[in-house]
């Protein structure tokens, strides 16, 4: 009996573990603990110094740097919100009687791989005030389009845009997924108590196709908050402050030198990324046990 | 039905083309221009092609930059990838198989890893301190970290489905762990293997923010960081700079003509379980 609690035991060993979990330990895990730490004090490449929690005075009290608390929060609302609506309604074109399905889900998908550098640059030319051919475009249908890009009112949202533009794909297939699932009577059951296509949506599709309307919502508001490639790309917080967001913050004040500083705003973020997920996660797993 | 299918799909397929393919033809287009005609920034076919002289006089800037950053940029890749699949099956294994008190902290802290963004500057000092900070090592060693819990859910998830017989029956045989896991478990993990190559792979080809910050200066150059130098290197020479993006596009490329199937579904579930 013994030997066999002892077999037992040696076939699932703990220590299949330790050699995965002690690198996301060492360069994850005491990096984000530390940041606590660090996020209180004047830290330079040189020497510490414990300061309290004056380097978060610091950030509230810049409208610079608080100012990308609101930009982020922005930036997160705007693309995590347009993913849902754009997606689903991408997701109800393609599950729905169309041809040519294969070919849009590919096309529509491949942004998502594409490396976000590349995506930056790509509409940062496209994106040409005068030159560029979204606003050629746009003037031959008679709009006279922003200057995106480098129109302080219009950065944050034009960055905001690419990222959709990007990241729709992906909402897509989630919610493709989540529509195939939904069986095929409840849909035909509809129709034949004279449900419109409106109702059959409103009353069918939504509500089956929540659980996938949650997964894009956590997912794109986790990479929404601390998106930093595509801005950096882009505007590099530009012009003036308008598109800088928590990330980018940070960065800028690390190549400054003040690592406290910015460490503080990587704290920031993290409760802010916390506070805001957190939530949906309770959401989704008081919905599992009911 | 059938006949107001057809204008539909083909006012689909037209939108689509343009919203997500126009993007792309314009950097194919731009990368086979002359210097005076790409820095028109229109969308037009090129009246003198240089495709060729591009290509070539972006492989050589800067004393064949590219080629090293095309290196090193693999090197991470697959280092970082073969590490972290072998180590994340390993400890998705035995997380999924033995259920105690801790499983639950366990795989709250496997989340957070999904959740939470790094914390860069302390990052760094811990690189510092353990003499890797601006080594190819360390930043290998930060992309596994950062990827380690997207693939043990993904694997963790597709464990479950491997039925437990299995193991009792190799155990029985005189199996160890060892042996119980890498001949017989692992194989089996086959298809969710290739989903997590593909995925990370192209996540890790196209990180820009931990090179970056872990692997600054030219010498070590990623292909991400190449385009970002380029930029401000080019001013104006936009056949350049798109011929540069065309390349570092490529092999995403390749992985998504071949993999489509396996790199969409482990997105969808790496999604759902996060």
């Amino acid at each position: 009996m013994a030997t066999a609690t002892a077999g037992r035991r040696s076939t699932y060993p703990y220590w299949f573990l330790i050699p995965g979990g002690l690198i996301f330990t060492v360069f994850f895990l005491v990096p984000s603990v530390m940041a606590f730490y660090f996020s209180l004090t004047r830290w330079t490449l040189f020497d510490q110094e414990f300061i309290g929690l004056d380097n978060y005075v610091q950030f509230f009290r810049e409208p610079a740097l608080a100012s990308g608390l609101t930009h982020t929060l922005i930036y997160a609302l705007v693309t995590s919100g347009l993913k849902v609506v754009l997606g689903m309604a991408l997701a109800i074109l393609l599950t729905g009687p169309i041809i040519g399905r294969g070919f849009m889900r590919s096309v529509a998908f491949f942004p998502v791989l594409v490396s976000t550098i590349g995506v930056g640059l790509t509409f940062q030319v496209l994106m040409h005030p005068t030159k560029g051919i979204i606003n050629q475009a746009l003037a031959v249908i008679g709009i006279d389009g922003p200057a995106w890009l480098v129109d302080p009112s219009w950065a944050l949202l034009s960055v905001a845009l690419v990222d959709v533009w990007q990241g729709v794909g992906l909402a897509t297939v989630i919610y493709m997924a989540g529509i195939l699932t939904i069986p095929g009577e409840y849909f035909e059951a509809a129709k034949m108590d004279g449900a419109s296509a409106w109702h059959r949506f409103r009353h069918v599709t939504l509500p089956l196709a929540k659980p996938a309307t949650i997964s894009v919502i956590i997912l794109s508001l986790i990479g929404g908050l601390r998106k930093f490639d595509l801005i950096w790309a882009m505007t590099k917080g530009g012009p003036g402050f308008t598109s800088d967001v928590m990330a980018s913050v940070v960065y800028k004040q690390y190549q400054a030198g003040f690592y406290g500083l910015s460490t503080a705003g990587n704290v920031v973020l993290f409760l802010l990324v916390i506070l805001i997920v957190l939530p949906l996660f309770w959401l989704v797993n008081r919905k599992e046990e009911s | 039905m059938n006949r107001s299918r057809i204008p539909l799909s083909g006012f689909a397929i037209v939108l689509f083309a343009v919203v997500f393919l126009v993007p792309f033809a314009f950097i194919l287009l731009t990368a086979a221009k002359t210097q005076s005609e790409s820095a028109l920034l229109d969308f037009s076919w090129p009246t003198q092609w240089a495709f060729v002289q591009n290509l070539q006089a972006v492989i050589e800037a800067r004393d064949y930059l590219l080629i090293i950053a095309f290196i090193n940029s693999t090197i991470l890749t697959v280092v970082s990838v073969a590490v972290v699949v072998v180590l994340a099956a390993m400890a998705a294994f035995v997380l999924q198989r033995r259920k105690s008190r801790w499983t639950g902290a366990l795989n709250l802290i496997v989340l957070s890893g999904l959740v939470i963004p790094p914390a860069v500057v302390p990052t760094i000092w811990v690189l510092q301190k353990t003499q890797l900070f601006k080594t190819m090592p360390g930043l290998i060693l930060v992309e596994i970290a950062y990827a380690m819990a997207f693939c043990v859910l993904l694997f963790q998830a597709f464990i479950a489905s491997v039925p437990r017989e299995l193991d009792e029956a190799a155990t029985i045989d005189g199996a160890g762990p060892v042996s119980l896991f890498f001949r017989v478990v692992f194989p089996l993990l086959r298809p969710i293997i290739v989903t997590v190559v593909v995925v990370q792979s192209v996540f890790i080809w196209n990180d820009f923010a931990s090179p970056l910050y872990f692997l600054p200066g030219d010498e070590n150059a990623t292909v991400q960081l190449t385009l970002f130098t380029f930029q401000g290197q080019y001013n104006n020479a936009y056949n350049l700079l798109f011929m540069d993006v065309l390349l570092v596009t490529i092999p995403p490329l390749i992985l998504f003509a071949i993999f489509q199937r396996q790199i969409v579904s482990g997105m969808v579930s790496g999604s759902v379980k996060g």
